[in-house]
């Protein structure tokens, strides 16, 4: 859909570097005369509101390194000192951990967005793929820089998920002390976590340029699933980057950031945890660990598994359906069979992918529940039991439904063209 | 349809609305630009608890004459000397003419520039209070109370040897200027409070000799 | 029509995170304590300047005996929020009473020349100074148990202020057949319900100084809202920075969606 660049370079000086670094070009045949869709709706949004938070991130994460001591003795209280005597720190470290859930927020609507409309489907399997490498990283990111307050479920979230690890036959062990950096976690770890968790975004940012570029080969997808045509035919179906797509994604970036606010200035430690307000203690476990909410998912599927099935144990099985949960994204491209991208031309799967979102939802319910408890206060029916179930769906969503109603459903009758299925001349 | 080329403005609407939206859209960015850079600036001033130890109260009650102290104020040494009759008369018996530096180097409010006399430098003649780093290169100088005051008998830096006097004033050595003297007064008889407020510095005394 | 309902996605979306959030983390066990109308609550709310003078005072003369305050140094009861704000000393270190509270305490400093420590007169920039030189110690004088730092503690707690003041008012005796070991007392809201602490406030324990009368609940209130201003001293600040922020936003989102739906007039999409 990338066409032949229209950039023409005006004075002098653009023209001489052009010839040398066609740097503003690249930027104005990816940003302004970048052909669109003329059909997309609000969900596409979310790509810019995932970039604008990358930043904040960033930003806010480097300021906040220029404050904080990566030790176990002084990292509890110099988070502290962050929040009361340095100059708006309290604002910037608010920004920060919200930042996180509201980065994660963002990053799963854009990948149940990326499910109903079948954004992974070719020529974007690797814009997908990459996706799920960026979502990874997210995720070790958040994880690492969790710990670096060092309170109760700092401490306690990296002793949890660290002897995951050992899980793993023969090298488990090793593996772990390695980690470590000792017996268990400790000085080094934190120190160490800081590290990677300084690291990682650059990376995450590396990851992102790749995504945007496979982005731009094949050009967005949209809510009818049509690619837009090529010739003359083209401008019918697009509409250029710039004003159309900057302007709609500022407006929804700005939405996005009043909530953000709402979180950051009113409720700045609603979707964090009272116990990590307790400095850690190796000798003290919280009544409940809980990871923090956009894990919890995961740890639902983790705490699912409690048989041994064959010669794997239930805690490999259980770390093993945790990574399989996410590392099933990687291969989806191929496990849908339909030529149908949006769901809205899938009467059936339809239905099987909400009660898939529904299931995500529940799944993220029974992580934060003790299994043992009864879900609604239903004698008899734990949340260990839903968890089972959730996670048995979620598995068969991807390795049963999506392969089999590629086969056996029959599609709605879709537009000839984007510009057929704006102008409703279906 | 009539954007074919994706060109604004020929959709017929009157053009000052338009343009003042975008300018108004153009402006709150620039504006949410400037206050969010702000606090990101402000961050990397000195916190709260580092201003909290920007001004000290030293009891000098006990200094006993020809005796001195050194304190830390600021993450950098202050002398504190409380001066001998000798040492006074020895500091004022000083031509200005002899002085490379003839500035006082008084940071005190109203003080900026006057000439070097001992009297200049001092609040009360018995304390003299100077910052503790050379002129030159921020050396520590070393000091008569352990026989290492120089050629004067008062302050030296052993670093490129340069020689102060009982009134802390560079005499001979490479540095270039007087040793300063900061901000202070007595906020009591026997305390010295360094690091004032603009309040403290109106009433804190000082006045040209 | 379609971005109302991306709007209102948007709230589902940050209300059912904020319910999931409060559901696994307010479950810290323990019963729910009543909620209390705090006058620092909600998006307008203020700390009531005169609770925390108060609180304070409950603070040194009952809690301080065992509960350390290691976040807090004298001088942030003068700065700005704080309960000895003064506008005519706008560095808190120069506040008279910030320093003669100071002052009225002997601080471990040192070591002096001769190697030795040596006690002194506390000043602003001090921390408040702990009751115990450490946890064992600590420990040891209270039967095993450790009296935790103040100066988190309402954050630190499921439910906040709510919480401390049910903790402090909500002593009984134990009902029939409940076994309390020696030195445990029955407290309606601590998890698990026998406490080692003991009933720490009673009616008219103290004076206070502005004379208001010192029954239990009124003490109790006070030295929450003192622990809660402790806990979060920027809170005034971070609301009304808030209100400014989500104002602006608001004006911007307007003309940016004004711009948008210029842009888009003629556009079918």
């Amino acid at each position: 859909m990338s066409g032949p660049s229209t950039y023409e370079p005006k004075s002098g000086f653009t023209r001489w570097l052009d010839s040398r670094l066609p740097i503003i070009r690249l930027g104005w045949d990816s940003f302004v005369d970048f052909p669109t869709p003329r059909n997309l709706n609000y969900w596409w949004t979310f790509g810019g509101i995932l970039a604008v938070f990358l930043v904040i991130q960033i930003v806010t994460g480097i300021i906040l390194a220029m404050h904080y001591v990566p030790h176990e003795l002084y990292a509890f209280d110099s988070v502290e000192r962050i929040r009361r005597d340095v100059n708006y720190g309290w604002m910037i470290q608010s920004m920060h951990a919200n930042g996180a859930s509201f980065f994660f927020v963002a990053v799963y609507l854009h990948m149940f967005r990326g499910l109903y409309y079948g954004s992974y489907k070719a020529p974007r399997e690797v814009l997908w793929i990459l996706g799920v490498v960026i979502y990874l990283l997210m995720m070790a990111t958040a994880f690492m820089g969790y710990v670096l307050p060092w309170g109760q479920m700092s401490y306690w979230g990296a002793i949890v998920i660290t002897n995951l690890v050992a899980a793993v036959p023969f090298v488990g062990d090793a593996i772990r002390e390695w980690l470590w950096g000792g017996f268990s976690v400790g000085q080094s770890t934190l120190n160490r976590f800081f590290s990677l968790h300084y690291l990682l975004p650059f990376i995450i940012a590396g990851v992102v340029g790749l995504h945007i570029w496979a982005l731009h080969v094949p050009g967005n997808g949209n809510p009818v699933g049509l690619e837009a045509r090529k010739g003359d035919d083209n401008k019918k179906d697009t509409l250029p980057f710039h004003p159309y797509y900057t302007v709609k994604d500022a407006f929804a970036i700005l939405v996005y950031l009043m909530v953000f606010c709402v979180f950051v200035f009113f409720l700045p430690n609603v979707l964090g945890h009272a116990d990590n307000f307790i400095e850690a203690n190796p000798l003290s476990t919280p009544a409940h660990i809980v990871p923090e909410w956009y894990f919890l998912p995961f740890y639902a599927i983790l705490r699912a598994v409690t048989f041994d099935i064959g010669p794997i144990d239930a805690k490999l099985g259980g770390v093993l359906a945790m990574f399989g949960a996410i590392a099933i994204l990687f291969v989806l491209p191929w496990l849908d069979t339909s030529k149908v991208r949006s769901m809205r031309y899938r009467p059936l799967t339809r239905w099987f992918f909400g009660f898939f979102v529904v299931a995500a939802l529940g799944l993220g319910w029974c992580g934060a529940k003790n299994p043992d408890d009864y879900v609604l206060g239903m004698t008899g029916f734990k949340f260990l039991y839903l968890g089972q179930f959730l996670t048995l769906y979620y598995f068969a969503y991807f390795l049963v439904i999506l392969p089999v109603m590629g086969i056996v459903e029959k599609p709605k009758k879709r537009p000839a063209s984007i510009e057929a299925a704006v102008l409703g001349t279906a | 349809m009539t954007e074919a080329n994706g060109a604004l403005g020929e959709d017929g609407q009157e053009p000052s609305r338009r343009d003042f939206i975008y300018i108004a859209a153009g402006g709150m960015a620039a504006v949410g630009g400037g206050l969010v850079v702000w606090p990101f600036i402000d961050q990397m001033n000195p916190a709260a608890d580092t201003l909290a130890l920007g001004s000290i109260r030293v009891d000098v009650s006990q200094l006993l004459p020809g005796s001195e102290m050194t304190v830390m104020w600021r993450g950098a040494p202050v002398f504190i000397r409380h001066r001998t009759e000798e040492e006074i008369a020895e500091a004022r018996n000083v031509e200005l003419s002899d002085l490379p530096d003839q500035d006082a180097r008084n940071e005190n409010a109203g003080m900026e520039g006057v000439p070097a006399i001992d009297a200049n430098r001092v609040l009360r003649s018995e304390f003299l209070i100077v910052k503790g780093n050379c002129t030159h290169l921020g050396c520590v100088p070393t000091s008569q109370e352990t026989n290492a005051g120089g050629e004067y008998d008062a302050w030296y830096c052993p670093c490129h040897g340069s020689h102060y006097d009982k009134s802390a004033r560079i005499r001979r050595g490479p540095a270039p200027e007087n040793l300063p003297v900061p901000d202070y007064f007595f906020e009591t008889e026997a305390v010295v409070k360094l690091g004032l407020s603009d309040d403290e510095s109106a009433i804190a005394g000082w006045t040209v000799a | 029509m379609k971005m109302f309902r991306f709007i209102a996605a948007g709230l589902a979306a940050a209300l059912s995170l904020t319910a999931i959030g409060s559901t696994a983390y307010a479950a810290g066990g323990g019963t729910k304590p009543p909620s209390h109308e705090w006058h620092h609550a909600g998006p307008f709310g203020t700390y009531d300047r005169h609770a925390i003078q108060r609180g304070f005072q409950v603070y040194q003369e009952i809690c301080a005996s065992c509960h350390a305050l290691g976040q807090m140094s004298f001088r942030n009861l003068g700065q700005r929020g704080g309960p000895f704000e003064d506008g005519n000393f706008p560095n808190p270190n120069d506040n008279p009473i910030v320093m003669q509270i100071a002052a009225s305490y002997q601080i471990m400093d040192g070591p002096n020349d001769d190697g030795d420590m040596f006690e002194r007169a506390g000043i602003p920039a001090d921390t408040y100074p702990s009751p115990f030189e450490n946890e064992q110690q600590a420990r040891a004088s209270n039967g095993g148990a450790y009296p935790p730092d103040l100066s988190l503690i309402v954050r630190a707690r499921g439910y906040g202020e709510d919480y401390i003041y049910g903790l402090l008012t909500g002593y009984h005796d134990a009902p029939e057949g409940y076994d309390l070991a020696p030195g445990q007392y029955y407290n309606d809201y601590f998890p698990g319900n026998a406490i080692a602490m003991a009933p720490p406030i009673m009616d008219d324990m103290i004076t206070y100084a502005d004379g208001t009368e010192a029954t239990m609940e009124q003490m109790a209130e006070d030295v929450t809202v003192f622990l809660t201003w402790v806990g979060d001293p920027h809170m005034e600040a971070r609301k009304q920075t808030g209100w400014m922020v989500l104002i602006y936003l608001f004006i911007f989102t307007i003309i940016v969606y004004l711009a948008y739906r210029q842009i888009w007039a003629n556009v079918k999409h």
